[in-house]
């Protein structure tokens, strides 16, 4: 017991406080080492984006110049770019596709996805199991005699093949919502159906309604797919400039405006706008999607 | 007490008698037909016929305008003896994949390592990483043109900058332009990294404590604990990256137009399909071409199912059992 003096006790205590200290600067050290290569890699990401919106406020000629700054500001690009080129044209084709899109694959998915989830009976598994199938099938197999097709029904160029095929279901969408559905408690359904419940007002008055966050998801996914989507555009309305969307649009803008750099950088500028806008308000549900199915889109 | 109980639920049934059957309630068919009936028709007219025709076609020459006609194996011997497009969007093709594959799948890792370590502002990081891959392919092709640009592209002009003077001409020099092409796909690597993320956050704090107290350092940590936990996102990003890289096109099409790739360093498989059957209308051809793909991620896919035994750690049991 004579050990523990006041003089040993007080250097105990010393020594704690230096371990403390030197655990919180090694600590603290930690830390700003992850911030910093945090932000130099936020930096990389970011820094694209923060180039073609600066190019986008250049003058045609000093975008071609070395320059980092504009020098001056011509917020007069984002006016012209709907008067060189049919801006407003291009992106009311592109909503209209987009939004007819998202109608077709959201009211022929759900019903879909809900007898596969909802309810038993022979054959279930063998359509899961060809969904599945459906959705690692490469594009290219199929896309020659699809052509054919609507070539053969007089739809190119036209909106319709960008369109039509979203109404008879997409894989994608049906593999999601299946999932979702298949987390809603069968107790609900059992209850509604023994009060007699048809089975669909069961799927639109309990179902759906429950399963909004998941439609909402498909809807978003269906929408940006087909806002982002190039090679459909390509083969089907590229012949009619009038039917242009906007990938087409900006990929031709070359061709017709040897190359105005700062106009096509405000294209592009407008072009993102909407998606990027579209993420920050519903970022959780994109990260889920993809974590859920490892797919985007 | 028990008594009670039991006497409580035997109150409507005489004692010994069995409860009877749940009445099953009748499948509703009609019901279940029309849901499916949409799908039903897109799987027929969009999937079904769509390849049993183009499996037939793929052996003959056909122009859309003329009817079919028969030629046998033509189409595949012309690809591997007469087309020397084709060999060279195969060697493009396999050359993207084998270089960036992995570096997306190592890049990945790392970003979504770093995205675990803060304790605070993981979000605004992980939104900034996750955005460029929301950006539309043909303005993200297009933007890197222009930053890649040799003459007044802001890279170049860093790259001078920190002293070097002969910095690469990017999508212009037909030796660099694929890796542009690399660096455009890297910096839009959100999708895999969330995926990389969800499967860091799930290894349990309880290992890596366990291993500091036994003395292991971080890489140990990393190779014996994090690496096999994460092989089954690994294997999942190997094999839709080679489904996705014989599917790539926007960015290789946009670019090239944007540069006019006359050298072909940008073309790919798919750009050669494209050109086959929507350029020549040559479409007898170009489905022989799209089913010599089909037979290619085929053949890889099992490839990586039949090899992920010896590599692949799962948890709980198979992710297809």
């Amino acid at each position: 017991m004579s050990q523990f003096t006041d003089e040993k006790l007080k250097q105990i205590d010393r020594e704690a406080v230096i371990l403390k200290r030197k655990k919180k600067s090694k600590d603290f050290l930690q830390t700003v080492g992850d911030h910093s290569a945090l932000i130099t890699m936020s930096v990389i990401f970011a820094f694209p984006l923060f180039m073609v919106f600066i190019i986008s406020l250049m003058s045609a000629g000093q975008a071609e110049t070395r320059s980092f700054w504009p020098k001056p500001f011509v917020w007069h690009n984002y006016i012209e770019v709907f008067t060189t080129v049919p801006f407003l044209k291009w992106t009311l084709n592109t909503m209209f596709v987009s939004v007819m899109g998202t109608i077709g694959v959201v009211i022929s998915s759900v019903p879909a996805a809900y007898v596969l989830s909802r309810l038993q009976w022979k054959g279930r598994h063998t359509t899961f199991l060809i969904i599945l199938g459906t959705m690692m099938l490469p594009g290219q197999v199929t896309q020659i005699p699809v052509y054919i097709i609507f070539a053969k029904l007089g739809w190119i160029p036209s909106f319709l093949p960008l369109i039509v095929p979203a109404f008879f279901g997409s894989a994608f969408s049906i593999f999601l919502l299946r999932q979702f559905f298949t987390s809603i408690p069968d107790e609900i359904s059992d209850a509604a159906r023994i009060d007699g419940c048809s089975e669909f007002k069961l799927m639109m008055r309990i179902v759906v309604p429950l399963a909004k966050p998941a439609i909402s998801a498909i809807a978003l996914f269906a929408f940006l797919g087909s806002w982002n989507d190039f090679f459909g555009p390509l083969l089907y309305i590229a012949e009619n400039p009038d039917l242009y969307t906007l990938g087409i649009g900006l990929n031709a803008f070359k061709g017709d405006h040897h190359t105005e750099t700062s106009l096509m950088m405000t294209a592009s500028v407008l072009f993102m706008l909407p998606v990027i806008v579209i993420f920050f308000f519903s970022q959780k549900v994109f990260i889920e999607g993809v974590t859920l199915t490892g797919v985007k889109g | 007490m028990l008594n009670t109980m039991a006497g409580a639920t035997s109150l409507f049934r005489k004692k010994g008698e069995v409860a009877p059957p749940r009445k099953k309630l009748k499948v509703p068919r009609l019901f279940i037909f029309l849901c499916l009936a949409p799908w039903l028709f897109g799987i027929i007219f969009f999937t079904a016929y769509p390849m049993i025709s183009s499996f037939y076609q793929s052996f003959t020459r056909y122009n859309i305008i003329d009817k079919p006609v028969f030629i046998g194996l033509d189409n595949y011997e012309r690809m591997f003896f007469e087309d020397d497009d084709f060999m060279k969007a195969l060697k493009n093709t396999i050359w993207i994949s084998v270089i960036s594959i992995p570096l997306r799948i190592c890049f990945a890792i790392f970003a979504a390592w770093l995205l675990t370590r803060p304790k605070r502002g993981r979000n605004i990081y992980r939104t900034i990483f996750f955005l460029p891959s929301m950006v539309p392919a043909v303005a993200a092709t297009i933007v890197f043109t222009y930053v890649f640009n040799p003459v007044y592209g802001p890279i170049n002009k860093g790259l001078e900058f920190v002293g070097i003077n002969n910095p690469p001409y990017w999508f212009l020099d037909p030796n660099w332009s694929k890796w542009a092409l690399i660096i455009l796909g890297l910096w839009g690597i959100g999708d895999t990294m969330i995926i990389f993320l969800a499967g860091l956050l799930d290894v349990p704090k309880s290992l890596y404590e366990a291993a500091e107290l036994e003395g292991a350092s971080g890489f140990q940590s990393f190779r014996f604990i994090t690496l096999p936990l994460l092989t089954p996102v690994i294997f999942f990003s190997g094999v839709t990256g080679v489904i996705g890289s014989f599917q790539y096109f926007t960015q290789a099409f946009v670019a090239s137009g944007q540069v006019n790739d006359y050298s072909k360093a940008m073309y790919f498989y798919a750009t050669h399909i494209y050109q086959t059957a929507f350029k020549a209308y040559e479409m007898g051809y170009a489905s022989a071409l799209a089913w010599f793909l089909l037979l290619i991620t085929m053949l890889c896919t099992l490839v990586i199912l039949k090899t992920q035994k010896r590599w692949v750690h799962y948890p709980n049991g198979s992710l297809f059992k």
